[in-house]
């Protein structure tokens, strides 16, 4: 491949704590290209990290940084030749994102809850294996783009018992 | 407290379930919501990422499916909603490879790539891009160049990055937006920058001269994006490996000054690159070296994981040629075997391995034992691979590292591990004659219990292959018997032919074999008691030829060739008798032996193709390829011409039995010419007659094409080695440098010399390995075989290794019982070799080499055909 010089992403993933995959994109045609192999190497790389926290592995001849909060894993894969450095500032910018646009809790159930948003970042961090943009603020301004007053007639019962549960967290706390 | 901890976990289960057991085609029903107006975009919104979730969580959607779904969603383009356009917008680019008539968004698309909007407009634009085709570029081109120079660095960046994308498939279109590209290059922002570098260099990248001048420019203007420097780092690299700057002037270069400069940036990112880059050059020396790895080595002792595993990746990458350097860094890499990150560990470890000294080969293995059994099986293969290139350095160390290998074997482990572990002890083996017997008792203790069918397979094969010739082949009689008894058939079949291979090589152990095979003949699997009345046959008959040709050395011929010529036999007249002696025997393929410890790969291999087999493929596609028959050998490509001239040219010569065909891939580097008709004339010199010439009837810039020449050889083999004078024909006409169209249809006709081509000995030769060499050369001492001798003095050769290379290499044949390695402090040796000379003749030879002032030769050529045997001895005076 003649870009070898921009196309610098292999993949990023979203796993929880028990290896599912929550969001995964991979942008190498010839690398990882059917749904099966995917599974395989996000089984094996899940099997591999999730007791450790090592921020690096080869594996499969991909080199994988990755990064645990919670119960969830964030992990970006680079050719085995690819700068480290490079791909850990990629994975600390997805981080940093997803906290940012979560409000500091990262967690499965959030990211869930705010699904869309988590999939803009992904699309506003990297576009087809080159890297769009790494600074995790101005990847949010463009993508956190929620009006958060939700007219409480649209507002289902459960979301309403859900923020009146989350505010009566929070003044316990305080 | 039961019911009230089900309620929590319920609680807490509830809002991740969402987009649990979601169902395609209930989904897919909820697109009709799209229809709706006004547009719930709060509802939307959650479908298409209902939609989105499944597709990346591998949900297929059939064409159908999608062009409905895409169909719905544009519908949506109504809402005002920010969130619902830019899902649109991803929806759009997930579904456009699947769906059809995607190409009805592009007017919306164009709409809000040129809106006002901003938070539109760079998102617009990747989709856009990822909806167009060639033909649709023109109708954009004039947005997209203003986009890349938009004050908006979102929008310039997306651009930018899309015109990367697009630069694949409409590399003419996008090279005329190097202007705005040069523009953005001017930016503030730092990725609109990287990007910008990005496009550049993909536009130029053909033309260096223009690269050289873009990096000459941007080194001196400091960069702000760490990303686009170190892009700089890998360009100015690239230049300095093509221009092939001598190491003393390194130094002087700029561009290797910029790399230098690099070691001193500001972010890590960048200091690491240019570390990295300065360790891997070709051509280095080491006052330039020593500032690199001072900044590895500093790595090493970092807190950052990440840091550590950058610096000891690239120590054990350059460990082999910059040895001395990585030494210096041994301290700390001692510190990283107990690192906490399993794979720096393992890194550093191999890396030591590579550099130790033979003294510190025990030390180092005791410190590997300590924590082996914690690392994972694929690290476990880097340490055995580290292993494996220790023996071939320090063959003496052989008994410590085949002990530790023993105990590796016996641990437990995965098909793979293990499957690496007997490699590198079946290795030492073939290397070492020393370590031969406790490397098959290891292998025999294995086999014992070992659950790993393919591997117990391949074991009874190599015990029956070495076993009959060590000290006393009696002790593995009883190991191979016990697999008769316990195994499943695939093993007890192989444990059979082991058998006979003992009774075809030991006389004294015939009649127990004979006993033993009789026994499995009451096998109750077909393929087991097959073998064994076979077998039981021949070692019966007493006749050691037929031992030979049907026990000790039965050559398996190329499978792919066999294939190839069975299906020509049946495609042919079908008067004649298929003969199997003219499919080429299955060659053994050289690995390439890489460098790199550090790719673990569980990807299957590919399966091993030789040369022949890859050219019989290519040229299968010549009119009338047939009549020569199958392809005897393929050499390796020859030069024909200096690099970097006008024509490049390469030749490989195929070999057939009566005939050579020349491969000539030609390639033209000049821009302005377009080359038609292209051929290569050749003087042939006495007794060749050229049978066939296929040109090249266009050869456009920078393409590679190639032409043939087919011809025969003289009948007399002693006339064969000969050389021939190359000139390139061709009819050149001027063209346009951009297009690659000529300007006229007026050509003229020009030529170019080569450089002379030659037919060798070697060439003609494919080269055998006899398992048992001594067999097949009294076999050969009979009345169809001719024998030619002859004694030489070799002067231009002080050491017997090398006059064994040399023979080797002149007379292209496989040495055989580890002749080609000398031992050390030795005055006469024995070379053994073998090989098949076209048309099918076996050659066998044996040279004993005595040193005294110069080397003395004593050439014994025994073939099935006298020219041959003449040839030969010929060739080496």
């Amino acid at each position: 491949m003649d870009g070898f010089m921009m196309d610098i992403i292999k993949g990023m993933c979203i796993m929880d704590n028990d290896g599912n995959r929550i969001l995964a994109k991979y942008y190498d045609k010839n690398i990882l290209s059917t749904l099966k192999e995917q599974k395989a190497f996000e089984k094996n790389l899940f099997n591999k990290t999730h007791r450790s926290n090592t921020e690096i592995i080869m594996l499969d001849g991909l080199t994988c940084v990755y990064k645990s909060n919670v119960d969830l894993f964030f992990y970006v894969m680079g050719s085995a030749y690819e700068n480290e450095l490079i791909l850990l500032s990629v994975l600390n910018c997805l981080y940093d994102s997803i906290s940012l646009i979560l409000k500091k809790n990262v967690e499965k159930r959030l990211v869930l809850e705010s699904l869309e948003i988590i999939m803009l970042a992904f699309d506003e961090i990297c576009d087809g294996g080159i890297i769009l943009d790494a600074d995790p603020s101005s990847v949010v301004k463009r993508v956190d783009l929620r009006n958060d007053d939700i007219p409480i007639a649209e507002q289902t019962v459960a979301q309403v018992l859900q923020s009146a549960r989350e505010q009566l967290k929070w003044s316990i706390l305080k | 407290m039961g019911s009230f901890r089900r309620d929590k976990d319920e609680e807490e289960d509830g809002p991740t379930n969402i987009y649990q057991n979601l169902e395609k085609t209930s989904v897919l029903q909820e697109t009709r919501t799209f229809n709706e107006t006004p547009v719930n975009a709060r509802k939307c919104i959650h479908i298409l990422t209902k939609i989105l979730y499944l597709i990346n969580q591998g949900e297929q959607l059939a064409a159908r499916e999608a062009t409905d779904c895409f169909f719905a969603m544009t519908k949506l383009f109504q809402s005002k909603d920010v969130v619902l356009r830019r899902m649109v917008y991803l929806g759009i680019k997930e579904l456009s490879s699947i769906a059809e008539d995607v190409i009805i968004v592009t007017s919306s698309l164009t709409k809000d790539m040129t809106g006002k909007e901003d938070l539109y407009r760079a998102a617009a634009i990747r989709a856009l891009c990822s909806i167009t085709d060639h033909t649709m570029l023109q109708a954009v081109e004039r947005y997209m160049k203003q986009c890349i120079v938009d004050k908006n660095a979102a929008v310039s960046c997306a651009a930018l990055v899309s015109s990367l994308r697009l630069a694949t498939t409409a590399g003419d279109v996008v090279k005329r937006w190097a202007n705005e590209a040069q523009e953005a290059l001017n930016s503030d922002n730092i990725m609109v920058q990287y990007h910008a570098l990005g496009l550049l260099y993909h536009i130029r990248k053909s033309d260096r001269l223009a690269v050289s001048k873009l990096v000459n420019k941007l080194t001196r203007s400091s960069m702000k994006s760490p990303y686009a420097v170190c892009m700089l780092i890998r360009i100015a690299c690239k230049l300095i490996e093509e221009e092939d700057i001598p190491s003393e002037e390194l130094s002087d270069s700029p561009l290797f000054t910029f790399i230098e400069s690099c070691l001193r940036h500001k972010s890590e990112m960048v200091i690491y690159e240019a570390a990295h880059a300065i360790v891997n050059l070709k051509n280095t020396n080491p006052r330039v070296l020593s500032p690199a790895f001072s900044i590895l080595q500093l790595f090493c002792s970092s807190p950052k994981a990440t840091l550590r595993f950058a610096a000891v990746r690239t120590l054990n990458k350059v460990a082999m040629t910059h040895p001395a350097a990585v030494t210096t860094c041994n301290l700390d890499l001692e510190g990283l075997i107990t690192d906490s990150n399993r794979s720096v560990a393992t890194l550093a470890i191999t890396t030591l391995l590579k550099t130790g000294a033979e003294s510190s080969v025990e030390r180092l293995m005791k410190q590997i034992s300590s924590f082996v059994a914690e690392i994972s099986d694929e690290f476990k293969i880097v340490v055995v691979q580290a292993i494996c290139a220790l023996c071939t350095k320090y063959p003496r160390k052989h008994t410590v590292l085949m002990n530790f290998l023993s105990g590796m074997l016996r641990e437990e482990g995965g098909l793979e591990y293990k499957t690496s572990i007997v490699d590198t002890i079946i290795t030492i083996i073939e290397e070492n004659a020393d370590a031969k017997e406790s490397g098959l008792s290891h292998l025999c203790e294995f086999i014992e219990d070992c659950e790993h069918v393919s591997l117990a397979v391949r074991i009874l094969h190599l015990l029956g292959k070495e076993g009959p010739f060590a000290a006393t082949p009696s002790k593995y009689i009883r190991f191979i018997y016990n697999r008769v008894i316990l195994e499943s058939p695939i093993v007890r079949a192989a444990a059979v032919t082991a058998l006979s291979q003992f009774g075809a090589s030991c006389p004294a152990l015939l009649s127990n074999i004979l006993v033993l095979l009789g026994r499995c003949q009451m096998d109750p699997d077909d393929e087991v008691r097959d073998r064994a009345t076979y077998y039981l046959s021949i070692l019966n008959s007493e006749k050691p030829e037929l031992y030979k040709n049907y026990i000790i050395e039965r050559e398996n011929c190329s499978l792919a060739l066999l294939e190839k010529a069975l299906s020509d036999h049946l495609n042919g007249e079908l008067n004649s008798r298929f003969d199997i002696s003219i499919v080429p025997k299955a060659a053994i393929v050289k690995e390439e032996i890489s460098n790199d410890m550090m790719l673990i790969t569980n990807t299957p291999r590919v399966p091993k193709i030789t040369r022949e087999e890859e050219s019989a493929a290519r040229l299968a596609l010549l009119p009338g390829i047939q009549v020569l028959g199958p392809i005897h050998r393929t050499t390796a490509p020859i030069q024909l011409t200096e690099s970097e001239t006008e024509y490049t040219v390469q030749c490989i010569k195929h070999i057939f039995a009566q005939h050579v065909v020349f491969q000539f891939d030609c390639l033209n580097t000049l821009s302005e010419q377009f080359l038609e008709n292209v051929r290569v004339d050749l003087t042939l010199p006495e007794g060749y007659t050229t049978r066939a010439v296929i040109q090249c009837p266009k050869l456009a810039y920078n393409e590679l094409q190639t032409t043939f020449v087919i011809v025969e050889f003289p009948p007399d083999a002693a006339s064969s080695v000969a050389s021939f004078g190359a000139t390139l024909r061709f009819v050149v006409k001027d063209c346009d440098p951009v297009t690659g169209e000529p300007d006229s249809d007026e050509g003229y006709n020009d030529e170019y010399m080569l450089e002379d081509l030659e037919i060798t000995v070697a060439d003609q030769i494919q080269k055998t390995k006899k398992n048992n060499f001594q067999v097949a050369w009294d076999a050969a001492d009979s009345e169809e075989w001719l024998q030619a001798e002859d004694t030489f003095v070799l002067s231009a050769v002080s050491t017997l290794q090398d006059a064994v290379n040399s023979i080797v290499k002149i007379l292209g044949l496989g040495a055989a019982n580890l002749s080609e390695k000398v031992p050390e402090g030795t005055h006469l040796h024995t070379l053994l070799c073998s090989g098949n000379f076209r048309g099918g003749a076996e050659v066998l030879v044996r040279a004993k080499l005595a040193l005294s002032e110069g080397v003395t030769l004593n050439l014994t050529v025994r073939s099935t055909d006298q020219d041959v045997a003449e040839l030969i001895t010929a060739a080496i005076g």
